[in-house]
């Protein structure tokens, strides 16, 4: 054995130093005390320990989301693996880079049955974009190369390498790759020109054409690309879920979010319109609704990096495969050569979409009484001044915040929204605050959610890593709730978490501080507070129990066909009135 | 509408059940599937035989393109192409019968590959047409057994 082989743990180590890797987030057990072993002490990492497996790749999400690197765990054989399976689906659902070690048996008990065998490998394969048994400690360095540039490339997607206890605790030499050349992974990055002029065209002729922006635009740092390319064209841009701050939610061409619970004049665009170009978005069925009614005139340009996104849900007339950003340089290329006079082509356009606006904005009724939820989002948009990280749990609350706060940049909101995952909010805060220490991170949860991780408090007391929580505080699993009041004839089944825990005292219990407000009259201090606040903070807001989110497309329904809430409408405010 | 693809892919372990994983997990219909060597002893060659409407064969294609281990993929339907399966077919053959066994075998070239006092093995080769036929003209004999290998394919020059 020559002197310069160093153990399989070793090698690990001096591989996530040669990907930049600043933090990692890791659980230990077992099958991975050796690579442990080797992380006591040294200086180049940032170590974080969560309370939970799921937590800890949930960190590693919000890692990723909140600056485009690849976030990084390490958890222990069985029960550690299989505990990061939520976290894998997750990301993968949202195309979020991540590269998650798992310990393994020894090799030669792998198949035994043995003392925390899982096959994790087996197991994580639909979830995952990739995934990896190490079997040979001489292959750990080219695996982890290989992993990262999967992870961060083409569509991006969470990778797992498993590593069986002997490959890590064995030698060899240390040799880090130089290129990765993966003969059977070639993702196309730039678009085929000629369809990029076609695309042009298509949008030169539109009359009524519509941007509808996804997830691809954040993942690809599109958004500078997409402004451009609505400036010049003066098209109304809608984004999904995953599309929030992919353009500025302020911007006059914004039309807010569309889908289930978009705005009226965002479905109502698409749903006219005669040309949709949809970046970066993949046509989920959250957005089309009943996809045989979905936007009957329009031509659809799709640009997507991934192709079996393109024709997959909706008919496609000019499909454009590359990357987002790239091509999105191209057809604005293309676009400043022709010299349309953009804004008399949208005029009656533009005015249709105004009339839009003013017939159904997104409003809620205000109570003096009792807290809405909606106001305490609006409030956190007016405290922070918008300058703030976003991350949600699912349900409700995650709605009213895609819905009452206006998102400006990309990165600056994080959610689950292909797998809507309950739980992922705090500890996703959590690593984003580990990322981006000088921003305000909010997490905006429900009285479910943040049950669902709320171990993570310790987590962020322990490494002082100050996530401020807001808590809406419905008493209800109140997204499952308004599905029963409106579709199941309010037969109310296991969703009344009734006396939800004391999330004050909880907090203190943590080392955190705990702040309520029960009255309107008390959400901005409580908002302010916290933001002053250099620790973790949970805000119990208590708020209204029945409130619904509007507006709503049912399942099943084609997006113009939307149901309100009971707000009054303008003119029976008149009526009322003049009674 | 039965389509024929051809996959090379990378010589490694996990990716037979990737490929059946991608069927399964998108409810696409695997109809045969045959994986073998190739020249290069890093890639195999697996050839599957599917069903399905245009929209989802364009979806089984995108998707196995997307996969990390194959390299190649080709809807044999858009090509030139000679497809063979083989087929072990065991029959009942008592004394009345052998002659009309052999008779039949004789017609398709079968081979006879093992003999009882009770019963014969066949080999076919051939397209899908051939077998279905033997089979049929076998099955009042009495067939015991049927193996078949499934399709490989290659295109014309
Ligand atoms: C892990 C998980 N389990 C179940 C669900 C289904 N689900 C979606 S929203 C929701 C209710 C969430 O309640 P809460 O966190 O209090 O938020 P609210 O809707 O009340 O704002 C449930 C149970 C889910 N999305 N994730
Ligand atoms: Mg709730």
């Amino acid at each position: 054995m020559s002197s310069k082989e160093i153990t399989g743990a070793e090698i690990f180590l001096e591989c996530l130093k040669k990907e930049k890797v600043d933090t990692l987030f890791c659980y230990p057990g077992g099958v991975v005390l050796k690579i442990f072993d080797v992380l006591y002490g040294q200086k180049d990492l940032r170590i974080i320990l969560p309370r939970h497996e799921q937590g800890g790749v949930h960190m590693a999400d919000g890692y990723a989301r909140s600056t485009g690197k690849v976030g990084v765990a390490l958890v222990t054989s069985g029960p550690g693996a299989t505990n990061v399976v939520t976290g894998l689906a997750t990301a993968y659902m949202d195309s979020i880079p991540l590269v998650v070690f798992t310990g393994q048996v020894p090799t030669a008990l792998i198949g035994n049955d043995a003392f925390q065998e899982a096959d994790i490998v087996g197991i994580t394969r639909p979830c995952t974009k990739y995934n990896f048994l190490v079997k040979d400690v001489k292959d750990i360095a080219q695996t982890i190369k290989e992993a990262f540039y999967i992870a961060s490339t083409g569509r991006p997607g969470p990778v797992l390498i498993d590593l069986p206890r002997d490959v890590v605790t064995n030698k060899a030499e240390f040799h880090w790759p130089d290129h990765v050349d993966i003969r059977s992974y070639k993702p196309s990055v730039m678009g085929n020109k000629w369809q990029i002029k076609q695309a042009a065209e298509a949008i030169a002729k539109a009359k009524k054409p519509v941007a509808y922006i996804g997830g691809g635009v954040i993942l690809s740092n599109a958004a500078a690309e997409v402004l451009e390319f609505a400036e010049i064209t003066k098209i109304p841009v809608t984004h999904t879920l995953m599309g929030i701050g992919g353009f500025p939610g302020t911007h006059p061409l914004s039309l807010g979010m569309l889908g289930m619970h978009g705005t009226y004049y965002a479905n109502m665009a698409i749903h006219n319109s005669d040309l949709i170009v949809a970046i970066g978005a993949r046509f989920d069925d959250r957005v089309t609704g009943k996809v045989e009614g979905f936007a009957p005139e329009a031509k659809i340009v799709h640009i997507d990096v991934d192709p079996t996104s393109i024709r997959k849900n909706v008919r496609v007339d000019i499909p454009i495969v590359g990357d987002v950003r790239h091509v999105m340089v191209e057809l604005n290329k293309e676009l400043h050569h022709s010299k349309e006079p953009w804004d008399q082509i949208r005029k009656s356009w533009s005015k249709q979409i105004e009339a839009w606006r003013e017939e159904r904005p997104l409003t809620y009724e205000y109570a003096d009484d009792v807290i809405k939820p909606q106001f305490v989002i609006e409030k956190l948009n007016e405290v922070t001044r918008g300058d703030a990280i976003i991350v949600t749990d699912v349900g409700q609350h995650q709605m009213w915040a895609a819905q009452y706060f206006k998102y400006d940049k990309p990165r600056d909101w994080l959610s689950s929204g292909g797998l809507g995952t309950m739980g992922y909010g705090f500890p996703a805060a959590i690593g984003a605050k580990v990322a981006n220490p000088k921003r305000d991170v909010f997490c905006i949860t429900g009285d479910g959610g943040i049950q669902m991780n709320v171990q993570e408090l310790a987590t962020a007391v322990e490494n002082k890593i100050p996530v401020k929580v807001v808590i809406l505080n419905n008493r209800y699993l109140g997204m499952v709730r308004q599905w029963q009041e409106l579709f199941y004839q309010e037969r109310y089944s296991s969703v009344d978490l009734g006396s939800t825990p004391d999330f004050v005292k909880l907090a203190e219990a943590y080392g955190a501080i705990g702040l309520r407000a029960t009255k309107p009259s008390e959400v901005v201090a409580v908002l302010q507070e916290a933001l002053k606040a250099k620790q973790t903070v949970f805000m119990d807001f208590v708020t209204a129990r029945y409130e619904k989110v509007f507006p709503m497309v049912p399942a099943g329904a084609s997006i113009n066909e939307m149901i309100f809430g009971e707000e009054p409408k303008k003119e029976e405010k008149k009526l009322k009135a003049v009674k | 509408m039965k389509h024929i693809i051809s996959v090379l892919v990378e010589n490694k372990f996990g990716v037979l059940s990737r490929v059946s994983g991608l069927f399964s997990g998108r409810g696409f219909n695997i109809e045969t599937i045959s994986i073998g060597p190739t020249l290069d002893p890093t890639v195999s060659q697996m050839t599957i035989v599917t069903t399905g409407d245009e929209r989802i064969l364009e979806q089984i294609l995108k998707q196995l393109n997307k996969l990390i281990d194959v390299i190649k993929v080709t809807d044999l339907a858009e090509k030139e192409y000679v497809e063979r399966e083989m087929c072990l077919i065991k029959v009942n053959a008592p004394a009345e019968h052998r002659a009309e066994a052999l008779r039949i075998a004789d017609i398709f070239r079968a081979r006879v590959v093992d003999s009882s006092q009770k019963s014969y093995t066949f080999q076919i080769t051939g397209d899908e047409k051939k077998i279905s036929a033997i089979i049929e003209l076998l099955r009042p004999i009495g067939i015991k057994e049927i193996v078949r290998t499934g399709k490989v394919a290659i295109t014309r020059e």
